[in-house]
């Protein structure tokens, strides 16, 4: 066990690594960065000044080198001005001197850097902004685990009996059902004039501050469908299979009543495999976290995301990616540990 | 004119979708009667679920070949006074032709948008698909057949590309920007070729259908040099061509030509579904590969890659079609997706996604415009998936 996880964990460092070399990459392509200087100096910058500018602020350095301040394994850059002799470089913010500036500042330093649009520390708004997206998961989980494993259980018990049948029409009808989707068909029944019910509020700006049934239901449900479908469908096989076990059988001639086999001997066996799928769910979610966060109009995560990439804020855009990152290698590795961990068939040597 | 009622609108729509009930009852009768010999598709009629998907997935594919005969409107065209209108108004100035689902936001049928729209799924999705079929089929076969330290890399680079969030992906590498950066090169005929990160995708990822079928053809036929000269021919021969022509843009003769945005997307699409692909595949060569009749032509002495293309392969089509229908269907949420976020589509373009985005802003007030594209895109959807259900079914019976 020892071995397995510290080889996974290595695997994951190698996984984090490299995709963040990505995201650096490819959000400091040169026309970004163009825009970038454009938006902090002038529009009208000709073409020679905004190289002069990308060159005084360290962007025209080695990628691999900016990478490593980024990420704060390489000592930041500075440069001394031929002419006024005033250092600056980046880890010297203003109000500290050269000397004072500690030589390393990037991410492992807790530097996340400075957001242009929200004019904020980015590490202050990404800790916000998880916390209201933390929220809206916390309710599609709430809604969507028991959900999803009482239909799986229910369709499973007895396959292909017409319950299961109707159940598992139901399940693909949900997979089927993208967020954009569920949410506009939600909105229109449940909060337009044409559907005529206007039980909940189309969006959830006000939920913000606090969170009701009237402003959070439908986000939550649009999100919790979509995601139910799949794990349904996985609890339902991964049922099936154990109800054709000999145990079972056993547990069944021995004089046990159906529903005493089916919570006793079945559910637990059954329910190993769903576990995997929901921590794989996630990530997964992220996805829909960022439509329905924008259809509703609830600035989280991925609210910001989306406002990060359209307004091209560089750094906001690294972290918020990092994070999303982190967020899918983290449930990845728990996935795979809670796999192990709760399967006593697989030895993992 | 008076505008339409409900079931005026019902009927009108019953009836501009004509062809496609026709197309339909002759394809389904034609099924039903020939069942017998249309192998797993024939015996597909036994399941309702999986019937009920194939008429939707039918519905749709005769909808996007007659969509020049259903749509009452061109997708672009903008009349006067039909802006934001309810669904069966009448159009101003020409008698007995109305707008049957309304106009959108910029008088435009949503009708006649929604059929359209069909067609920009339709095309895209079943290529992307297939395209990262090839490629997942072309590196997954030899990662689960040798193992060890290629099946090691291969691996750790697909789940790489499983751990980004997809999302994410997407909005750094569909946009215009990410397209003109990179060296210029020069090429013949006046063709100027960009080394972008999405160019450079599509050069790569684009090799794997030639690669595919060059070792096909060679593993099958390295005996029969005169059949072997003419398949090789013809795949290289179109092969190169379509590879310019989409790659380079520069078809001599102009045929195989995809726009710029055209092909981010599809690259980034293709880039995307092709680790799981890959992972299937791989997954599934593993078990098979332990087979009885791989041993006995193992022992007949047939070279790896025959054994991978021409025995494995073939037995593992059960869980690679059903697949296959799954993809589609999660590629066009993916569209959807993409046009939702008004990613690398142009804004006339009357993709779904874009639709209900652009509806969506006017929902409570007009929820005619985002309605139809999200049952549209939705119907498709579950009849791919309905499909997928059906044929794993009816694969597991044999």
């Amino acid at each position: 066990m020892g071995s397995f996880l510290l080889k996974r964990c290595g695997v994951m460092f190698l996984t984090a690594l490299c995709l963040t070399f990505i995201v650096f990459f490819l959000t400091n392509l040169d026309p970004n960065l163009e825009k970038l200087t454009k938006s902090e100096g002038n529009q009208r910058m000709t073409d020679v000044q905004v190289e002069n500018w990308l060159q005084k602020n360290g962007y025209r350095q080695n990628l691999f080198k900016r990478y490593g301040e980024w990420l704060g394994v390489a000592p930041g850059w500075t440069r001394e001005d031929p002419d006024s002799g005033a250092v600056t470089g980046r880890c010297i913010r203003s109000g500290v001197t050269a000397e004072e500036a500690p030589q390393f500042c990037g991410l492992l330093q807790g530097h996340w850097g400075h957001s242009l649009v929200f004019k904020e520390p980015i590490g202050g708004i990404i800790i916000k902004k998880l916390g209201l997206t933390g929220w809206l998961m916390l309710w599609v989980m709430i809604a969507m685990v028991p959900m999803a494993l009482l239909i799986g259980v229910i369709a499973g018990m007895r396959e292909g009996s017409k319950t299961d049948r109707t159940l598992s029409t139901f399940s693909i009808l949900t997979t089927s059902t993208p967020e954009y989707v569920s949410g506009v068909i939600l909105i229109v029944i449940f909060a337009s004039r044409l559907g005529g019910l206007r039980w909940f509020k189309g969006t959830s700006q006000s939920a913000m501050d606090n969170i009701t049934f009237e402003n959070f239901f439908l986000p939550v449900v649009a999100l919790a469908l979509y995601g139910m479908g799949y794990i349904a469908r996985m609890t339902r096989a991964s049922m099936a299979e154990v109800m054709t076990e000999q145990y079972i059988r056993t547990a069944r001639l021995k004089g046990l009543s159906f529903s005493g086999v089916v919570v006793k001997h079945a559910l637990r066996n059954a329910l190993i495999a769903p576990f995997t799928v929901i921590m794989l769910q996630i990530p997964w979610l992220l996805t829909g976290v960022v439509i329905i966060e924008t259809l509703f109009n609830y600035k989280g995560f991925g609210w910001t995301l989306v406002a990060a990439v359209g307004n091209n804020d560089i750094e906001l855009m690294m972290a918020a990616s990092v994070v999303a990152v982190m967020v899918v290698l983290i449930t990845q590795l728990i996935s795979d540990i809670g796999y192990v961990f709760l399967n006593p068939r697989i030895r993992v040597s | 004119m008076e505008r339409l009622g409900g079931f005026e609108i019902f009927g009108q729509v019953m009836w501009q979708f004509l062809p496609v009930w026709i197309a339909l009852i002759v394809i389904l009768f034609a099924s039903v009667h020939f069942r017998d010999r249309l192998g797993l598709y024939g015996k597909l009629f036994d399941s309702p679920i999986g019937m009920a998907g194939l008429v939707l997935v039918l519905f749709w594919v005769l909808t996007a070949i007659f969509a020049d005969q259903i749509a009452t409107f061109d997708a672009l065209d903008q009349l006067s006074g039909m802006k934001n209108k309810k669904p069966g108004w009448p159009v101003n100035g020409q008698e007995g032709r109305h707008y049957i689902l309304g106009g959108d936001n910029l008088a435009r049928d949503v009708f006649s948008r929604m059929v359209y729209g069909s067609r920009e799924v339709l095309v895209i999705a079943p290529a992307a698909t297939l395209f990262a079929f090839m490629v997942g089929i072309t590196l997954g076969l030899p990662a689960g057949f040798y193992g060890g330290r290629m099946d090691t890399v291969l691996s750790f680079l697909a789940n790489l590309v499983l751990a980004f969030p997809v999302i994410l992906l997407f909005f750094l590498l569909v946009t215009p920007e990410i397209r003109a950066d990179g060296p210029e090169f020069q090429l013949w005929g006046g063709h100027k070729w960009i080394a972008s990160v999405p160019n450079l995708m599509a050069l790569f990822l684009f090799l794997f259908p030639i690669i595919f079928f060059i070792v096909l053809w060679v593993s099958r036929y390295s005996t029969q040099p005169r059949k072997l000269t003419i398949y090789l021919a013809v795949t290289l021969v179109i092969g190169i061509w379509a590879y310019l022509g989409l790659v380079f843009n520069a078809d001599p003769l102009g045929i195989f030509y995809m726009d710029p945005n055209l092909l981010n997307i599809f690259v980034s699409v293709v880039f995307v579904n092709s680790p799981t692909v890959f992972r299937i595949v791989r997954g599934v060569t593993i078990d098979i590969k332990t087979r009885d009749y791989v041993a006995a032509a193992q022992t007949r002495g047939e070279r790896p890659w025959y054994i991978m293309l021409w025995e494995v392969l073939p037995n593992a089509r059960g869980p690679l079609i059903v697949d296959f229908c799954l993809r589609i269907g999660y590629t066009t949420i993916l569209l959807g997706t993409l046009g939702f976020f008004g990613l690398g589509v142009s804004p006339e373009s009357p993709n779904w996604g874009q639709t209900i985005n652009e509806g969506r802003k006017l929902l409570s007030l007009y929820p005619h415009l985002a309605l139809p594209p999200a049952l549209a895109l939705m119907s498709l959807v579950l009849g791919l998936n309905l499909l997928a259900d059906g044929l794993r079914e009816e694969s597991l019976k044999d």
